[in-house]
C-alpha cells in the first residue's frame, strides 16, 4: 500500500501498524464487513416477506394452506439452527443439482449415489465446475440468504401471526359493517394496524439476525468472525512479513465494538419506527401521543 | 437481485461452455488454509505453502486447470463427497478409516512423526492434551488414556497450551516446529516423537478413479525427477524426510 512497506521488518510503531493494517489480507477482512451488511440488507426483507406469507397462510380459512403455514412455523422453529444450516444447505444444494441432472442429462445411466459420493453429470453441477470462483461465491451467498430467510422467516411468521390476532376485533367488525370484503379488510385494516404489535418481536429477531452472521462460514462464506480468527492467530516469521503473537483478543474486541455500535444504531432506528407506527393507533402508546399533541 | 443472479448464471453458463471446449474440466482443490507450512493464507490473502506449490505443479503436469477453495477442516470430507470440490490437499494423512469414505493418491509426504509440545520438557503427557478435531493425533490421544481436548483449528490447540488450559499439544512436528522456534523458549518438545499415519496424500472421491490416476502419475513423475524432494526441503528444511 505505502512505499515504505517493502521491508516491514525494519519498521516499528505506527509505521509498522499502518503497513500491517493495509495488507491485502486485511482488505479481505474489511470487505467481509460489507458482505455481512449486504447479507443483512438482503435477508431482513426476504425473511419479513417469508414471515408475512407464512403468517397469512397460517391464518387462512383454507385448511391445507393453514396447515402448511402452521407446519412451516412449527418445524423450522423447532429444529436447532446449526443443524438446519448444516444439513439443509447440503440437501438444498444436492436437490438443485438433482433437478438439473434430471432435466439436463436424461441419458445419464450411472447412479447418482455411489457409496458415499453424490454424483451428477458435469453439466448439472451447480454452479458448473468450470465457472470462475466468484460464481461459486455468489451461489454460496444466495444459498445463505435463502437459508437465513427461511429460518428467520419462520420466527417472523410467528410474530406476525400473533400481531394479526392482536388487532382489536372491533376494528375488523367495523370494517365488515362498512361492507368491506375479506381482502379489503385484510389489506386496509388489519395489515396497517398489526405492525405496531409486531415491531417489538421483529426488532428482537433483527438483533438475533445481526449476531447470527458467523453461521455464514458454515455455508462457505467468509465473514468477519472467520477473518478475525485467521488474522488474529499467531503468525510465525517464516510465513509472513508481519509476525505477531496471539492477537485474537484484539480482533474480537474490535468485533465487539462493531456489534455494539451496530446494535445501538438499530435501537435508535427501531425506536423512531415505533414512534411513527404508533401514531393514531388504538393503543396506549397512540393514546399518549394524541394527548401530548392536544 | 433475482435478475442479477439470473444474468450471472447465464454468463457463467456461457463462459463455462466456452472454457469446457478449450480446456477440459476445471479441478477444484480444497484446502484448510490454516496449517503452515502445508497450507496457509499469506499476507496477500492468497493460499500459500508447500501444498499450494505442489498442487499447482501437479495440475501443470497432469494438464488440468485448477482452482483453489478454502474449507473448514471439520467439514472437508463431507464437502468433497458431495462434490463441492474434487481434491482434498490439506496435509491429510492416509488412514484406513478415511480410506473407507474417500480414496487417496499415493503419499506426497513420507510418514512422519507427531510430537508433544508443552511449556516444559517434563510435562504430564497423561494429563490434558490438546489436538485438532478429527485428526490422527486426536485419535491417538484418545486411545493413550490422556484427557483429549479438541479444537476446530490447529491455532487453538497451541493457544490452549500457552494459556495453561492444556498440559501439552499433540500435532505434526512440521506444524509445531516453526511455532516452537519462534516462541523463544516458551514452548519446548516434551517426550518422544510418535510415528503416526501412512504419509500425506490427496483425498479424492472413490468414483473419481480417472482423476486419481492422473494425479498419481504426476506425483510419481515428481518423485522420479527429484522436484518433490526440492519442494519438501524448501518448505520443511534440509533435515526433512525425502523420497
Amino acid at each position: 500500500m505505502f512505499q515504505y512497506c517493502t521491508d516491514p521488518s525494519t519498521l516499528d510503531g505506527l509505521a509498522w501498524l499502518s503497513c500491517y493494517l493495509t495488507t491485502a489480507k486485511h482488505a479481505a477482512f474489511y470487505v467481509s464487513f460489507g458482505t455481512v451488511l449486504l447479507l443483512l440488507a438482503v435477508t431482513a426483507p426476504a425473511a419479513l416477506g417469508m414471515g408475512f406469507l407464512g403468517a397469512s397462510a397460517a391464518r387462512s380459512r383454507i385448511l391445507p394452506l393453514s396447515i402448511f403455514g402452521k407446519g412451516y412455523i412449527a418445524i423450522v422453529r423447532g429444529v436447532p439452527d446449526i443443524a438446519f444450516f448444516l444439513f439443509f444447505v447440503i440437501a438444498l444444494d444436492q436437490g438443485i443439482e438433482y433437478l438439473r441432472h434430471i432435466t439436463l442429462c436424461p441419458d445419464w445411466d450411472q447412479p447418482i449415489r455411489q457409496g458415499n459420493d453424490f454424483l451428477v453429470c458435469p453439466a448439472a453441477k451447480a454452479p458448473l465446475g468450470t465457472s470462475p470462483q466468484w460464481v461459486h461465491e455468489v451461489y454460496g451467498f444466495s444459498i445463505a440468504v435463502f437459508t437465513f430467510a427461511l429460518v428467520f422467516g419462520a420466527f417472523a411468521a410467528n410474530v406476525l401471526y400473533g400481531a394479526m390476532r392482536a388487532v382489536p376485533r372491533a376494528q375488523l367488525e367495523t370494517a365488515e359493517a362498512y361492507g368491506m370484503n375479506t381482502r379489503q379488510i385484510f389489506w386496509r385494516i388489519l395489515v396497517p394496524q398489526m405492525w405496531v404489535y409486531a415491531l417489538p418481536g421483529l426488532s428482537n429477531l433483527w438483533m438475533v439476525l445481526i449476531k447470527a452472521t458467523p453461521l455464514l462460514f458454515l455455508l462457505g462464506v467468509e465473514d468477519i468472525v472467520y477473518w478475525a480468527r485467521e488474522l488474529g492467530g499467531t503468525k510465525t516469521p517464516q510465513f509472513t512479513e508481519y509476525p505477531h503473537g496471539d492477537w485474537r483478543m484484539w480482533y474480537f474486541l474490535f468485533l465487539l465494538v462493531f456489534y455494539l455500535a451496530f446494535t445501538r444504531i438499530s435501537e435508535i432506528v427501531l425506536d423512531r419506527l415505533m414512534q411513527r407506527l404508533t401514531l393514531g393507533q388504538a393503543t396506549m402508546g397512540g393514546e399518549a401521543q394524541r394527548k401530548a399533541a392536544a | 437481485m433475482k435478475k442479477l443472479i439470473l444474468t450471472a448464471a447465464v454468463l457463467a453458463l456461457s463462459a463455462g461452455m466456452g472454457m469446457a471446449a478449450s480446456h477440459g474440466k476445471t479441478i477444484r482443490l480444497g484446502t484448510e488454509g490454516a496449517y503452515p507450512p502445508y497450507n496457509f493464507i499469506n499476507d496477500k490473502g492468497e493460499i500459500d505453502g508447500f501444498e499450494r506449490e505442489l498442487g499447482d505443479e501437479l495440475c501443470k503436469r497432469a494438464e488440468l486447470t485448477c482452482e483453489w477453495v478454502k474449507n473448514d477442516w471439520d467439514s472437508i470430507i463431507p464437502n468433497l463427497v458431495s462434490g463441492n470440490y474434487d481434491v482434498i490437499i490439506a496435509g491429510m494423512s492416509i488412514t484406513a478409516e478415511r480410506d473407507q469414505i474417500i480414496d487417496f493418491s499415493q503419499d506426497y509426504y513420507p510418514p512422519t512423526a507427531s510430537t508433544f509440545v508443552a511449556k516444559s520438557a517434563d510435562a504430564d503427557l497423561k494429563g490434558v492434551i490438546s489436538a485438532q478435531t478429527s485428526t490422527i493425533q486426536a485419535g491417538y490421544v484418545a486411545e493413550s488414556g490422556a484427557t483429549l481436548l479438541e479444537f476446530a483449528t490447529p491455532e487453538e490447540t497451541v493457544a490452549a497450551v500457552r494459556s495453561g488450559e492444556a498440559d501439552a499439544v499433540f500435532a505434526d512436528w512440521d506444524y509445531l516446529k516453526p511455532i516452537v522456534e519462534a516462541s523463544g523458549g516458551e514452548l519446548v518438545v516434551a517426550g518422544d516423537p510418535v510415528p503416526l499415519g501412512g504419509g500425506v496424500g490427496l483425498g479424492i472421491r472413490e468414483s473419481d478413479k480417472e482423476l486419481r490416476d492422473k494425479l498419481d502419475g504426476a506425483i510419481t513423475a515428481m518423485k522420479a525427477d527429484g522436484s518433490l524432494n526440492t519442494l519438501l526441503k524448501k518448505w520443511f528444511g534440509d533435515e526433512t524426510a525425502t523420497y
